[in-house]
């Protein structure tokens, strides 16, 4: 019980330089914020210079800081300059889609990989064992936009049987009410099936283009790790004492081999949540990484600075998660 | 003489593992191709890539434009194969910087330790918690929209991984027999660094480079497919690739899909010579 | 040889390959011994000479790499290596078993012991749960195992190497096999530890009339808890002899060797003698037929001629040798 608090805790001073690095950002960015405020040119030094006490640049970085922690703690995180909204609310408004995106593409991901990685160690060799290569290997060569294009090209253009790629939802159908802000979810919570079913067919594209990025190093890391346990003693002692196959390899392999799997989650899924800025950016995918991406590019610095945080926290969270769970799986770590 | 020896003997090795395995063979070829088109792009193009052509625009590929033209009547062909050598210069620029500068900081941490190491180790955490290709989002941001600037934030968000393998790989070493036996010796600790350590870590590190050069190129690709970094209309795979996604629409598929190709050639390219490298280097890694 | 019992266990000119990246290496060459029920045989030879190699063939759970090329293996008569695989995985564990040396790393980190032995359990005789575990209990005793309700709960990474190797030791002898096989089964275990532990094989075996193979490179050892002992050198079978025999007479000049070399069974440390040179590169493919040859101080022309095969050299003593001492 100690060693889950202890977990918690080190997890800490990390969040701590993941604060400081987001502070930091927006003062090392090009361009004093309080001149992009005082967006008229006419405007005088004075003006800027009100403005700049206005927002409380005229303190020094310390005292900033403890204000923009201040601000954090009350769930601010500052205003966009573009649309003068607070970034909470409108992250808070692009969250769900992209948290839907990427939950799904993951759950695909691992569904596809871990069965595949598991039979291509089985049999070494086989023809599965070829196919989780050259998945493997292809699928770290893919560039998500170029997926994400070339599934638009083949299933939206040529087949016609996609959706036109825009959004989460075909723009003449309604967004059911929302309950957890997950459309598939709140489709049927709705008891409208034909919803869900839209919304699928929206997601299923964008969601095979991150799957396929996350797929590879994950078949990649099971069928290595699986090889590992399998040739290891107590598999062999396993097999001396005559244990059926099924056992040996469910109860007594698979287990192993998913503690590392299970560890390496963390990062599959920061790599994912790098790859949702390109993907909603092909797919027209109203999350959090496109309204980041706009704000960049209209020089407005706290939803960037609002995303790096949130993307950060959620890789912290993830990896806190998957190394609870690998506990709980691996009495060594004496979680349980 | 026994250096000209154990070289023919090591190139003997290389000979025998290429002709054993066909897939490396391949490796090696299409790294070579990839080279020589970076160098001679320009001088093979059949056409300026520059060049608008208002009259061929959004030509479908034929014997004249292999490629096709886009909506200016550019051929995508010589912008793809020109575009090679700003794409190995952003991945071999970035991954060297990288890769030099990690093993070095890496070595330093892992052989002294103590209190600078943990320090060091929180920082790399700290960056690590970052999606990487966000953070390189946000360093050209904040450095300024050059092709500079993609190479420095490429060459930062991989430093972790050089940091992290130099480290712990001098950390079991520092204490083997020949690095005690150099320290008797009265070697000076750079020169233990520099002669005795670095050079019995170096295939790990080239293992990695080359790897890394597969995510370098994705990286800088799909920083300036968002429109950060390399601008229009310089020939980048990511920008040829943005360009051509806004003609899918209309059927107009070969304008995205071969820069997209040349792009998933060459990280496949990256990534299979590193399997490769894998194999050559590490004998024990084999499968 | 006592042809009056029928053996336990026969093997009858094993012969096995491994194939690696580095070649064909040539691992047990015509391998022959017998065990009778009850009774407890070493196999002694130094690291690399095919004795796990040949346990592990008779068991059925060689790697991949290897290759049985010839051989008979015949248990209370029946050919083992005609069994279909699902007859053997049922023989495997329930007739006969075998214990590893590393006892930690030979059972799973993340199941507990007692499930681990409940695993065998229900594989070989199923039962309704509460009668396994009545079992599992039982097991645990037999090889006192102290407090085994509470230790049933625990993970192998909880209990001393010991403690481990009796888990093992439980899990191989819970469905009654009439043979054991112990392979370096003291090897990673302290001192004292060894003992206790090799009391204790020696005990469950002569309690349960359990033929026991016990493989290890330590003849002093073999030579307190064995009956006989099966000499091996580089995949053969050098000799065979019950223990007094052996030491009182060794014909094969390796044998001296090995005796000359264990320090308690020399009179001084001035006698204690390495035996020269190593195992040769079993890759070879002109593998003389004695492979000792080159490190054999008696070596003469005649050894080179083909055709070596163990002879009676005495009371159910064999010696592959030409000219023996």
């Amino acid at each position: 019980m100690s060693k889950i608090v202890w977990r918690i805790l080190s997890s800490i001073p990390t969040l701590f330089g993941v604060l400081i690095a987001t502070f930091l950002i927006t003062r090392v960015l090009p361009g004093d914020p309080a001149v992009f405020f005082a967006s008229n040119p006419a405007m005088s030094n004075e003006d800027v210079e009100k403005i700049r006490v206005a927002l409380g640049l005229d303190k020094s970085l310390i005292e900033q800081f403890w204000i923009y922690l201040g601000a954090l703690w009350q769930g601010d995180l500052g205003t966009s300059i573009s649309t003068g909204q607070p970034v909470a609310t409108e992250m808070l408004t692009r969250l769900p889609a992209s948290a839907e995106l990427t939950i799904f593409a993951f759950l695909l991901a691992i569904a596809v990989s871990i069965p595949l990685g598991v039979v291509a160690a089985l049999k070494p060799g086989s023809w599965v064992d070829q196919l989780c290569r050259i998945i493997a290997t292809l699928g770290v060569s893919m560039p998500t936009f170029v997926t994400g294009l070339l599934l638009i090209y083949l299933f939206y253009y040529i087949l016609g049987v996609a959706p036109e790629p825009t959004g989460r939802l075909d723009p003449f159908m309604f967004k059911p009410p929302t309950v957890t802000g997950f459309i598939l979810i709140d489709g049927l919570i709705d008891g409208d099936p034909e919803t869900t079913w839209a919304a699928f067919k929206q997601i299923l594209l964008p969601g095979i283009t991150m799957a396929i990025f996350a797929l590879a190093p994950l078949a990649r890391m099971t069928r290595a790790s699986m090889l590992n346990v399998l040739s290891s003693e107590f598999i062999r002692t396993a097999r001396a004492n005559g244990l059926t196959r099924r056992k040996i390899v469910m109860t007594y392999a698979f287990r192993n081999a998913m503690l590392p799997v299970v560890t390496s989650l963390g990062m599959t899924f920061s790599y994912m949540l790098g790859a949702n800025v390109l993907v909603e950016k092909v797919f027209a995918w109203p999350g959090i990484g496109a309204y980041a991406m706009d704000s960049l590019i209209s020089l407005d610095y706290a939803p960037l600075q609002a995303f790096m945080l949130i993307m950060a926290g959620i890789f912290l969270l993830v990896n806190l998660v998957t190394d609870l769970l690998a506990g709980l799986v691996d009495p060594r770590a004496g979680l349980s | 003489m026994a250096a000209t020896h154990s070289s023919t003997g090591r190139l003997a090795t290389l000979r025998y593992i290429l002709s054993e395995n066909r897939l490396h063979q391949v490796a090696f070829l299409l790294f070579a191709l990839l080279i020589l088109a970076a160098i001679l792009g320009p001088l093979l193009a059949p056409h300026d890539p520059l060049a608008t052509n208002p009259d061929d625009a959004l030509m479908p590929p034929s014997a004249t434009y292999w490629f096709g033209t886009d909506q200016l009547g550019r051929d995508v062909f010589s912008r793809v194969l020109v575009a090679t050598r700003l794409d190995m210069l952003i991945a071999f620029g970035a991954v060297g910087l990288s890769c030099v500068a990690g093993s070095l900081i890496g070595a330093v941490l892992g052989y002294f330790g103590g209190v600078l190491d943990t320090v060091s180790s929180r920082f790399v955490d700290v960056l690590m918690a970052f999606p990487l290709f966000v953070l390189a989002m946000a360093m050209v941001a904040a450095l300024g929209n050059t092709v500079m600037n993609v190479i420095y934030a490429t060459a930062i968000i991989n430093l972790p991984f050089y940091v992290r393998l130099a480290r712990a790989e001098v950390n079991v070493r520092r204490h083997m027999g020949y690095v005690e036996a150099a320290r008797v010796g009265g070697s000076g600790h750079g020169r233990i660094l520099l002669v005795f350590l670095l050079p019995n870590i170096l295939s790990p590190l080239v293992i990695q480079a080359s790897v890394n050069l597969g995510w370098a190129v994705l990286n800088a690709a799909g920083l300036s497919f968002l429109g950060m970094g390399v601008r229009p209309p310089t020939p980048e795979w990511g920008i040829l690739v943005a360009e051509g996604a806004r003609f899918i629409a209309s059927g107009q598929w070969w304008i995205f899909l071969f820069p997209g190709l040349a792009l998933m050639l060459a990280v496949f390219t990256f990534n299979l010579l590193g399997d490769a490298l894998r194999d050559i280097l590490d004998p024990r890694a084999r499968t | 040889m006592t042809s009056t019992t029928p053996p336990l266990l026969s093997v009858r000119d094993l012969t096995v390959d491994f194939r690696t990246r580095h070649g064909t290496v040539h691992v047990l060459e015509n391998v022959s011994f017998d065990l009778a029920p009850g009774e407890i045989i070493g196999i002694v030879g130094e690291s690399g000479s095919g004795k796990s190699v040949t346990a592990f063939a008779i068991m059925g759970i060689l790697d991949k790499a290897a290759r049985i090329l010839s051989g008979d293996i015949r248990f209370e008569n029946r050919d083992v290596m005609a069994m279909s695989p699902r007859a053997r995985d049922l023989w495997r564990g329930k007739e006969a078993s075998i214990i590893f040396q590393n006892p930690r790393t030979a059972l799973n980190p993340i199941r507990p012991v007692g499930d681990q032995i409940a695993d065998v359990i229900a594989r070989h005789t199923p039962a309704a749960p509460a009668e396994v575990k009545a079992r599992v209990l039982q097991a645990m005793r037999q090889v006192r195992i102290p407090d085994p309700e509470k230790r049933m709960s625990a993970y192998p990474f909880e209990l001393s190497g010991g403690l481990c190797q009796r888990i093992g030791i439980a899990a191989a002898l819970a469905c009654e096999p009439r043979l054991l096989i112990a392979d370096e089964p003291t090897t990673g275990l302290d001192v004292t530890t060894q003992a206790v532990i090799m009391d204790l094989i020696r005990d469950v075996a002569r309690a349960g009339n359990l033929g026991t193979v016990l493989i290890t490179h330590d003849l002093a050892l073999a030579s307190e808890y064995c009956d006989r002992i099966v000499v091996m050198h580089a995949g053969h079978v050098v000799e065979t002899a019950p223990v007094a025999e052996l030491f009182a007479r060794p014909r094969h000049p390796y044998t001296t060797g090995l005796l000359g070399s264990v320090p308690s069974l020399v009179e001084s440390v001035h006698d204690l003698r390495a035996i020269p040179g190593s195992l040769p590169d079993l890759r070879r493919s002109d593998l003389p037929p004695c492979r000792f040859a080159d490190r054999c101080p008696r070596h003469q022309p005649g050894c080179e001629a083909p055709g070596l095969r163990p002879e009676p050299a005495g009371p159910n003593h064999l010696v592959a040798c030409r000219y023996p001492l």
